[in-house]
């Protein structure tokens, strides 16, 4: 088992090395460079070529890249172009946003999606049935972007529940621990913060959390469909247990298998779509950092965060790996 | 083990929502009780929402609008642009005299004034100021100290390839009220320039305690010293309290030892919403109280909801370059087609704001030096066909460079701008090859240092009432924007600058402006846009400035 | 039990007798299957309109009809001659929509052939050759999946050097190369210990043969299946490339996504301008999904009972 794991986790290594060199020389090409970004409209021809010098971007490529392996394995990412703070701290303080935002769409997702696709199982090829399957569909064509205008028109402009955009509201005097808005309100008893902060959370959270649960409710009805049509189930019903028994100890147990899978994987994509929702509700966290980051040309953050990116869903992968052959001899012997 | 986890989880999750589905409804309940409006005069939080994050809060590294917000706060300057106009008005001077040549300034400095960290104003910070930008070290500090750069020349030590001979020579703190400072050279932008957000004078104690000039470059990019990030300290009306990078949100309180008039607000939060559409919703749901840049087609909806649209006056011109680096367009008259084949008319009342004209000129009208009788290119298609075919360019094709992902003043929707443009050539003949590029990601590199395009949109808002800010910034030099190389111009625009008789200068600049029109057109001047600032029903006291320079200090909220 | 019995004994006869394919079984299943069938009426009606968008469109989708109209850039209401209203440069709303189809239509089968050409190219190279072969391109699709999607749509798409429908082709197909490849290798690898496979190879039959007309053929249902879900997607991805400001650069051009994007900043104007393009999205995405599902359950084996 310790050397699956391990055996696994070398394999990542030289996947996160190739793809660093890939990043760094393909950000490079990207036109525009930084030097332009950061003089802003009063960029002439000399002051971006002594910028560019300054900078140190007209050495050749793989000096740079030297370079810049090196302060990597001291632990310096360098300092994002757009901020001027150190990557690593613009980073650390991003996080907490997004994974709260990730956490409370996820939440939604599954809190909804399961119940959804068990019922719409159970009763299937009913109305409410192919309605659900419909509206699933038609949840992931939406594009997030404008679902996320949507819900900021109807329920913060329109009907004025809830508030458009940010973590919170602006000027609240608040306590920062963790970096975490609802866990340092609690812990420091501000309550009037915890409560502004989960009011800010819910429309991002639906944004970002419809197609995961779409996902999760099909999923789950698939996989419910297929238990449900197993012998054992039809044996479980001639013995005459009660349906609670059959459907807790039976059904969702083989069930909801895949779906917990699924789960996994689609936490490591939220990332992809909080870019969206981050941008459309201002959020401040590391989508849109992605966000500003190719905007400006921000070499050192978008090699950070792709690489970070890069890193989470690796691992995500590798922990659903795990839970099968945890669960799953088999597989630990290949 | 496997079963009862998913059960829980399952439990868990139900729980949660429907503490969720209370909450919204709770959230409601508890908005409607709570109500609108802030908690009386004096202890409101004022919010802004502007378009873009602040790179630091030491403005003399700076040069962008939405950097200078915050600062306009915080700082004073020596001189001051009197609300809603460019004009001058004492601040931290209260006199200033130019000597007849022009090469020393004598500032007469207003008393009883501290800084924020209680230290005092006087002509020694003055000078310390002045020094401080003049002795900058370092390449990383002078190359991101574009307005001093451009105001005056160079440093010191020029350590960078932009420096060039230093107008500055010294200053004198003669007595703690008056400062003088000293220049090698007449500068026609001075002492106007000094109106400029980048000049503001900055507490020295607190320059010093927190190494105000460490620039320095790591990696790729730029770190700026605990002053610029975390302790800017100066004497304007607000003080600064925090930042929060991953929003760029800034946090000022008022200054309650202001000199002058009081903030009328206890706090001020400046956000950073980049989308237009978001900001306008924030604005609606109530969430802020002014935004900045409303798109001209929402002006009339946000007065119908109450809001109020305050429009600047235009102190900007947009322009479409053409670029002579392309042989066809060398000739004076297909530069002069293009002028007769666009409908400039149409275009600003179809596409700008209300309030918008078609420019004549490079610069603005309210500009000492702006010309009455330049030619007028009337939309003519007719004529535009003629002078293409008598110029052997009926064939023509251009490559017509705009930029995305951008909102200036001069140029709200540059897409919008672009089109009718576009038609108006199509129809002439003329076949067009767009080429969009991010304004960040490779529009201005292009532009101005590669030269790629034939045709393309930019412009200017202006930073102080001085024509060379307009005329000079564009075609003071040879560039690649315009592949314009006539040296008699150059020689022309330099020449007015370094006029120190005030009546002079001005028939020069008029002069300089009818040959442009008239005889160069290395460009076609378009329009002047007045951009807008929206605010809350309830808020009162915004001036707006053409500048669009703020200060909110005046502004309260009921 | 005993009916189950005879039921099977029934069907394999059947088989037997007619030696029944894979694709008129799921034919069958489709044809009786509703959703299935609303799929294919809505991907049919998408494809026609898109084809003779010219002849279906009422004005010209370029011309600035109602320019001198227009007041602060903002679109008009529906009037006679123009059912659905004109933009915000007086063109005709309907018309553009008609001739948006085909745009979304070309990038949409033109991303996704490409994303299937290159992948299978991939995919079916690893599962052929397994080994160290599988190993190194296995890697490299890895790499690219790693990167979350849209931020590796948007920066193909920003690297070239100007955007147009040719960028955007490219930046949602490179997305959909790894999909491909891993689906074919997959295919491919699980067929390789396959019954049939080996006793085509028992048999001495050509290795290349055996790859082209016993495991290919096999493992095409999956990507098929693939293809018209990916279609849906590449659409989507487009409009998302558009709203970020990465689709073609010229505005003439009328596609859902940069119609969408525009009208966002009009919603409170004039609504129906971005509820038109949204809802053609939608349905023909949803309309592409349906079908690609229901030809996924109609062509997967274990249905055949």
């Amino acid at each position: 088992m310790l050397r699956y794991v391990v055996r696994r986790l070398i394999g990542v290594i030289p996947t996160l090395f190739v793809l660093s060199l890939l990043l760094y020389v393909w950000l490079r090409s990207l036109p525009g460079g930084p030097a332009t970004a950061l003089l802003g409209d009063k960029a002439t021809p000399e002051k971006i070529a002594s910028l560019n010098h300054t900078l140190g971007l007209d050495q050749p490529l793989w000096v740079q890249y030297a370079k810049f392996i090196g302060r990597v394995f001291t632990g310096d990412f360098g300092s994002s172009l757009a901020s001027s703070r150190p990557v690593g701290a613009e980073l650390a303080d991003a996080l907490p946003a997004t994974i709260e935002l990730s956490f409370a769409a996820l939440l939604f997702a599954v809190a909804l999606g399961i119940p959804l696709g068990y019922l719409s199982a159970k009763l299937r090829g009913g109305f409410f049935d192919n309605f659900t399957v419909i509206a699933t569909l038609v949840g992931v064509a939406v594009p997030v972007f404008f679902l996320g205008y949507m819900l900021k028109q109807w329920f913060a402009v329109d009907l004025g529940w809830l508030p458009p955009s940010g973590r919170v509201t602006a000027g609240l005097d608040q306590t920062k621990i963790t970096g975490f808005l609802i866990l340092d309100g609690i812990l420091t008893r501000e309550w009037d913060v915890v409560w502004d902060a989960i009011r800010h959370l819910i429309l991002p959270a639906i944004t970002l959390g419809t197609i995961p649960l779409a996902v999760i409710v099909r999923i789950t009805r698939a996989s419910i469909l297929d238990v449900l049509n197993e012998d054992y189930v039809r044996t479980a019903e001639a013995k005459g247990l009660r349906a609670r028994t059959i459907r807790n100890r039976h059904v969702l147990r083989n069930g909801l298998l895949p779906v917990s899978t699924t789960i996994g994987l689609q936490a490591g994509l939220l990332l992809a779509g909080a870019v969206l929702t981050e941008k459309v509700f201002v959020w401040g966290g590391i989508g849109s950092l992605l966000a500003e980051g190719i905007e400006k040309r921000d070499y050192p953050r978008l090699q950070a965060l792709i690489l970070v990116a890069a890193l989470t869903y690796v691992l995500v992968n590798l922990l659903v790996d795990l839970s099968y052959a945890l669960i799953d001899p088999r597989v630990r012997v290949r | 083990m496997l079963r009862e986890g998913y059960v829980y989880r399952v439990r868990r999750a139900l729980a949660a929502a429907v503490s969720v589905g209370l909450a919204v409804s709770l959230a409601a309940c508890a908005d409607s009780e709570r109500g609108e409006g802030g908690d009386g005069d004096s202890n409101a939080t004022l919010t802004i929402a502007g378009t873009g994050k602040p790179k630091n809060f030491d403005p003399i590294f700076n040069d962008d609008g939405e950097s200078f917000r915050p600062a306009r706060q915080i700082y004073d300057t020596l001189i001051q642009n009197k609300a809603g106009t460019a004009e001058l008005e004492p601040a931290l001077a209260t006199k200033w005299d130019v000597s007849p040549d022009g090469k020393k300034i004598t500032f007469t400095l207003r008393e009883g004034v501290k800084f924020q960290d209680g230290t005092d104003f006087n002509a020694e910070a003055v000078c310390f100021n002045l020094d401080r930008w003049f002795n900058m070290k370092g390449a990383a500090a002078q190359s991101q100290m574009i307005y001093y750069g451009d105001v005056f020349g160079g440093w010191a030590k020029n350590e960078t390839d932009a420096g060039g001979d230093p107008y500055y020579k010294s200053c004198e703190a003669t007595n703690p009220t008056t400062a003088v400072m000293n220049l090698n050279k007449f500068r026609g932008a001075l002492p106007a320039a000094l109106t400029l957000t980048a000049f503001s004078i900055s507490s020295p104690t607190a320059l010093k305690k927190y190494d105000a000039d460490k620039v320095t470059q790591s990696g790729d990019s730029f770190t700026y010293a605990p002053y610029a990030t975390e302790h800017p300290v100066g004497t304007g009306p607000y003080k600064f309290q925090s930042y929060d990078a991953s929003n760029g949100t800034t946090t000022l309180v008022r200054n309650e030892d202001y000199w002058g008039e009081k903030a009328k607000t206890a706090k001020l939060v400046i956000r950073t919403i980049e989308t237009e559409s978001a900001r306008k919703q924030e604005l609606e749901s109530g969430a802020v109280d002014i935004i900045d840049f409303p798109a001209a087609q929402d002006w009339k909806g946000l007065e119908s909801k109450g809001m109020k649209v305050e429009v600047r006056p235009a102190f900007n011109v947009l322009y479409m370059g053409m670029n002579e680096k392309n042989p066809k367009l060398k000739d004076l008259r297909v530069r002069q087609a293009i002028a007769y084949a666009i409908n400039r008319e149409q275009l600003v009342k179809t596409k700008l704001p209300e309030g918008a004209e078609v420019a004549n000129e490079f610069m603005p009208k309210t500009l000492t030096g702006y010309a009455s009788d330049v030619t007028e290119y009337k939309y003519d298609p007719a004529k535009a066909k003629q002078l293409l075919a008598a110029a052997g360019a009926t064939n023509l094709s251009l490559k017509f460079y705009y930029p995305t992902e951008v909102t200036r003043p001069y140029m709200p929707d540059p897409k919008a701008i672009y089109t009718s443009i576009a038609a108006d050539l199509t129809a002439v003949g003329i076949k067009i090859e767009p080429v969009a590029r991010p304004w960040n990601g490779g529009y201005k590199d292009d532009i101005q240092q590669a030269g790629k395009h034939d045709l393309h949109l930019l412009g200017w808002t202006g930073d102080f009432n001085d024509a060379y800010n307009f005329v000079g910034t564009f075609f003071g030099r040879e560039k690649p924007e315009f592949g314009f190389t006539d040296k008699t111009a150059f020689a022309q625009i330099a020449a007015a600058d370094a006029e120190p008789d005030a009546d002079k200068r001005k028939a020069a600049y008029e002069q300089v402006n009818k040959d442009l029109v008239g005889k160069y057109l290395p460009a076609l001047p378009i329009s002047h846009s007045p951009p807008a600032i929206a605010t809350a029903g309830n808020i009162d006291g915004l001036v707006a400035s053409p500048l669009t320079d703020e200060r909110f200090y005046t502004v309260s909220k009921s | 039990m005993t009916t189950l019995l005879t039921r099977k004994k029934d069907r394999i006869d059947e088989l037997a007798e007619h030696g029944d394919s894979l694709s008129r079984d799921a034919f069958r299943r489709l044809s009786r299957n509703p959703v299935a069938i609303l799929g294919a009426v809505i991907v049919l009606l998408f494809v026609l309109v898109a084809i003779f968008a010219p002849l279906l469109a009422p004005k010209d989708p370029y011309f600035r009809y109602l320019i001198d109209e227009v007041r602060q850039n903002s679109p008009l209401p529906a009037r006679p001659g123009f059912p659905l209203g004109a933009d915000q440069n007086g063109r005709d709303v309907l018309s553009r929509l008609i001739v948006g189809a085909r745009q979304s239509l070309i990038v949409g089968v033109l991303a996704t052939v490409a994303g299937l050409v290159f992948g299978m190219l991939i995919g079916g190279v690893a599962g052929a050759l397994g080994g160290w072969v599988d190993t190194l391109l296995m890697r490299f699709v890895d790499i690219l999946l790693s990167v979350p999607s849209l931020l590796l749509a948007i920066s193909i798409a920003a690297v070239f050097k100007s955007a147009n429908q040719w960028t955007v082709i490219a930046a949602v197909a490179i997305v959909s190369v790894p999909i491909f490849a891993r689906l074919l290798r997959g295919a491919m690898l699980a067929q390789r210990h396959a019954d049939h496979v080996l006793a085509a190879r028992a048999l001495g039959v050509h290795e290349r043969s055996i790859v082209l007309r016993h495991m290919l053929p096999n493992s095409l249902s999956a990507v098929i299946v693939q293809a018209t879900l990916t279609l849906a997607t590449s659409i989507i991805d487009a409009a998302a490339l558009s709203f970020l400001g990465l689709g073609d650069a010229d505005p003439n051009r009328a596609e859902w996504g940069a119609m969408l994007g525009d009208a966002q900043t009009y919603f409170d104007i004039q609504p129906s301008l971005a509820i038109w393009p949204a809802l053609c999205i939608i349905v023909v995405a949803l309309g592409f999904t349906l079908f690609g599902e229901s030809l996924r359950e109609a062509l997967d084996p274990k249905n055949r009972r």
